[in-house]
């Protein structure tokens, strides 16, 4: 046993020093596109690095733009377990965000201690409900989920835009009105008061037990260990009795609800109410943070801070460069830790080589 | 005369390690001119390494490579080729959608008129150099038509149009039929008598003696014997390449026709039509009976219908008509699954570990529990039980010798042996009252075989049925208690334990009569 934790141990400790190496190389190949621009690079990473870390405002900034990255790189980590490749779940968090709303203005009467959780409820089953369509057609008919799932996006749009504009939008507003007071959940600031003006809230809390769960799920039940199974070789889970398309469907589901989970950030924790493009991207960007944390939970939960911080950062340099370098930045992030993943498996490949 | 003599190959203390492990320790080979020479030992006893060595794939960390008598370095496949060194790998290195031709020219393309490819020139080569060698593949076939022999060859067209005068060969019969294999050797033979210098690289003894001049034997990456294969014998090459005397044939009783009468029939399958996944007919209304404690073997090519009996009897497939009783409960398909199968008694040994039988990235103790994981013994609802799951492979892996014995490594890295071990440790320890097992020994060192067929043997003797279906007619012949030949889809003869011989079994799998 000791063996095998030092072992493993050192595997991880390995795994992220290459990893903050790429981040490092990112930055370094990122200079020269600031440099590009005409600006000293050291003056705009010494401005991020204050913007962020120093300033407590740009940390509860990380931490709230953390919040619903976390939520959906799980959602697509989930699904690369199972070798489903989730894209939809930008259209899984706006479904889940706009049944989170309704309830919460719909069942105004309740109290918070009824009505916090039929919300948060609420965004879980929207994503559910959003991921089922992809998720039978392809148990059923093995339509791919990359197109599913993309179609399911842009219907989810469609579909909260008509129903907002039609039916629930307020006078002069492209919003819903808000939810009742009772669905409001409550922000950092209260508690630390440095955090001022921030909308960090607790949902961070929960996107940290999602985590925990993550990690309970898939390596300690046996759902989890059947989900891996079929990620890694589904002929031999079904040879051993493993019912895969059960399986794949319910992962599915999961994967989800955990997108739908995301909206809680901004419907319970920031506006309190549902608004069209309030998503703004996080279920696409979920897929780098997934691949970026190595759907690991805790990595994951560094990937979803590391860009959390880039997309506050993306504010806190505008005055000095186009915001665009951070969408540089955040591309060769995504390019330098996978390309440096990649290599470290060939490497751990080539010791383990078969010697026959 | 010995000293004088200059070999076309002459490797000596080579060396190679990968991470702290030795591949190679030591390592030496001596090939003669035109000879066909034999590389055997067991999965993991560093033959591929050593010949990947001499094609230029790895480089040793210590030791000298002579070719014709000259010492080179050879530090890609490209030097190699240049040397005039040839391989053919295991697995197949051709492109489906291109002619045989096409396939053969690859990389070296004939040109004309200073650019455009030389087609007819192309063709015209190939075709000269499958009738020299006698190797009947026609150049314009495309390549997704063809049979592995036929791909087989193929390869090894592929390397004699670069010139080859030495070509390694990897366990180049692991993927044939028996008729194929016959093939195999006449072309092996008419290369040396070419002047070609070939090395085998095997660990199937009766192919050793049969096709070469002379044996090398390694053992855990050192050369343990350099034999002339006249004076040597199945026994002692095995010997060699364990380290122990190894029995060929298990000892056993075979069951008496008054035995199997008296005992219960355990899987009955009656007039059993079934369609492979591409749509063609499988399986044509094919019966047959088993008694417990009965060993009941099916030979047969393969694509002949075996893997759609195995398929319907783990329940991953349903056939278009027929009945199966299985342990005395009549199969409804409808609500059949792989799941049911299991929970009615029965174990499956499939076909192919890497693909069917094996997470690869698994570790030992996670495949030993695949499929059997939401037993109440390993796991509840919310739970698998980390700590019964450890003490079962534990003790799993010392009754099977799983070798090395360590359950927290991936199964990838075991050799072929040993993950075949994984297999047969968890299927067998389910107690099953009906085994169906597939090609138990294939790609398997003959020091595991021996294990595999002794755990087979122990199984019926505890009043097991199994099912055995192979293509080693050896195999077949020397643990069944009852013989089926299976010809498209049907059993075209059955016959008791030493009744029937390997010529006949392959001339009623070819579709002939008995």
């Amino acid at each position: 046993m000791t063996m095998k934790l030092s072992k493993t141990s050192k595997g991880f400790l390995i795994n992220i020093g290459v990893t903050l190496a790429a981040i490092l190389a990112s930055f370094i190949v990122g200079a020269f596109f600031i440099l590009l621009v005409g600006v000293n690079p050291l003056s705009v990473y010494w401005k991020l690095f204050e913007g962020i870390v120093l300033n407590p405002y740009g940390l509860a900034q990380t931490l709230f733009k953390a919040t619903p990255l976390i939520m959906t790189g799980l959602a697509i980590a989930l699904g690369f377990k199972a070798n489903i490749f989730n894209i939809g779940a930008e259209g899984q968090m706006v479904v889940g965000g706009f049944v989170c709303a309704w309830l919460g203005f719909t069942f105004s009467g309740l109290p918070a201690f009824f009505l916090v959780p039929l919300c948060i409820l609420g965004a879980f089953l929207g994503g559910v409900l959003w991921a089922a369509v992809p998720a039978i057609l392809k148990v059923r008919t093995g339509a791919h989920e990359v197109i599913t799932t993309i179609m399911m996006n842009f219907i989810a749009l469609a579909l909260t835009n008509y129903l907002v504009t039609y039916f629930f939008h307020l006078p002069e507003t492209v919003h819903t009105q808000l939810t009742s007071q009772a669905a409001f959940l409550p922000r950092l600031d209260q508690y630390i008061s440095a955090f001022k003006g921030s909308p960090a809230n607790v949902t961070l809390f929960l996107a940290v037990a999602l985590c925990a769960a993550f990690w309970w799920l898939i390596w300690k039940t046996p759902y989890g260990y059947e989900t891996r199974a079929i990620g890694l070789n589904p002929s031999a889970a079904e040879t051993g009795g493993i019912n895969i398309r059960r399986n794949i469907l319910l992962t599915f589901l999961i994967s989800g609800g955990l997108s739908g989970l995301a909206a809680t950030n901004f419907i319970m924790g920031y506006k309190h109410y549902f608004e069209e493009g309030f998503s703004q991207g996080v279920g696409f960007m979920g897929i780098a943070v997934a691949l970026v944390g190595q759907n690991n939970p805790f990595g994951i939960i560094f990937a979803a801070l590391l860009f959390g911080a880039l997309s506050h950062g993306t504010l806190v340099i505008n005055a000095l460069v186009p915001k665009d370098i951070i969408q540089i930045l955040q591309a060769l992030v995504i390019f330098f830790v996978i390309s440096a993943n990649l290599l470290i498996k060939k490497y751990t490949a080539k010791l383990n080589e078969d010697r026959s | 005369m010995e000293t004088t003599e200059t070999f076309a190959i002459e490797l000596s203390g080579v060396t190679k390690r990968f991470g702290g492990i030795y591949a190679n320790k030591d390592a030496s080979l001596k090939v003669r001119k035109g000879e066909i020479h034999a590389l055997v030992g067991e999965n993991g006893a560093g033959k591929s390494t050593l010949m990947k060595i001499l094609y230029g794939m790895y480089r040793p960390d210590a030791g000298e490579i002579k070719v014709n008598g000259r010492a080179v370095t050879l530090k890609s496949p490209k030097d190699a080729i240049d040397l005039r060194i040839g391989m053919v790998h295991q697995y197949f290195m051709l492109v489906k959608t291109l002619t045989v031709a096409e396939n053969v020219v690859l990389g070296e393309e004939p040109v004309k008129n200073g650019f455009s490819m030389d087609y007819a020139g192309a063709r015209e080569e190939t075709r000269r150099l499958i009738e020299k060698f006698n190797l009947l593949l026609d150049p314009d076939a495309l390549v997704s038509n063809l049979s592995v022999g036929e791909e087989q060859r193929l390869e090894i067209l592929k390397i004699l149009y670069r010139k080859a005068d030495i070509l390694i060969l990897d366990e180049p019969t692991a993927v044939l039929t028996p008729q194929e294999i016959k093939y195999f050797f006449d072309i092996i033979r008419k290369l040396s008598s070419e002047g070609k210098t070939v090395v085998l690289i095997t660990h199937k003894l009766k192919e050793v003696l049969a096709l070469s001049g002379s044996v090398t034997v390694m053992r855990q990456g050192a050369t343990v014997a350099r034999v002339e294969t006249a004076g040597a014998t199945e026994s002692s090459l095995a010997q060699l390449m364990v380290g122990r005397p190894v029995v060929f044939q298990v000892e056993r009783a075979p069951r008496t026709k008054e035995e199997l009468e008296k005992s219960d029939t355990a899987l009955s399958v009656r007039e059993l039509k079934a369609m492979s996944a591409k749509g063609h007919a499988a399986l044509n209304g094919l019966s047959l009976e088993i008694k417990k404690g009965e060993i009941f073997g099916i030979a047969g090519v393969e694509g002949n219908g075996q893997s759609e009996l195995i398929e319907i009897l783990t329940g991953l497939k349903r056939p278009v008509s027929g009945s199966v009783v299985m342990l005395g409960k009549d199969i409804d398909f409808s609500r059949n699954s792989p799941r049911r199968m299991f929970d009615s008694g029965i174990a499956h040994i499939p076909e192919d570990r890497h693909k069917k039988g094996l997470v690869l990235d698994y570790s030992v103790a996670e495949n030993l529990i695949l499929g059997r994981h939401r037993e109440p013994a390993f796991s509840t609802m919310t739970a698998i039980d980390f700590k019964s799951v450890a003490a079962f492979s534990a003790k799993a892996a010392g009754d099977y010798g799983i070798y090395p014995p360590r359950t927290d490594l991936r199964a990838g890295a075991l050799s072929g042996g040993n993950q075949q071990k994984i297999v047969v440790a968890r299927e067998l320890s389910r107690e099953p009252r009906l085994l169906i097992v597939s090609q138990p020994t294939r790609g398997v060192d003959v020091g595991a075989i021996e294990f595999i067929h002794k755990k087979i043997i122990e199984t019926r003797d505890l009043g097991c049925a199994v099912l055995l279906i192979s293509a080693e007619l050896s195999e077949i012949l020397s643990l069944s208690d009852r013989v089926g030949v299976i010809y498209r889809g049907q059993l075209a003869g059955v016959f008791g334990a030493g009744e029937v011989g390997e010529e006949q079994l392959g001339l009623l799998m070819m579709g002939g009569k008995a």
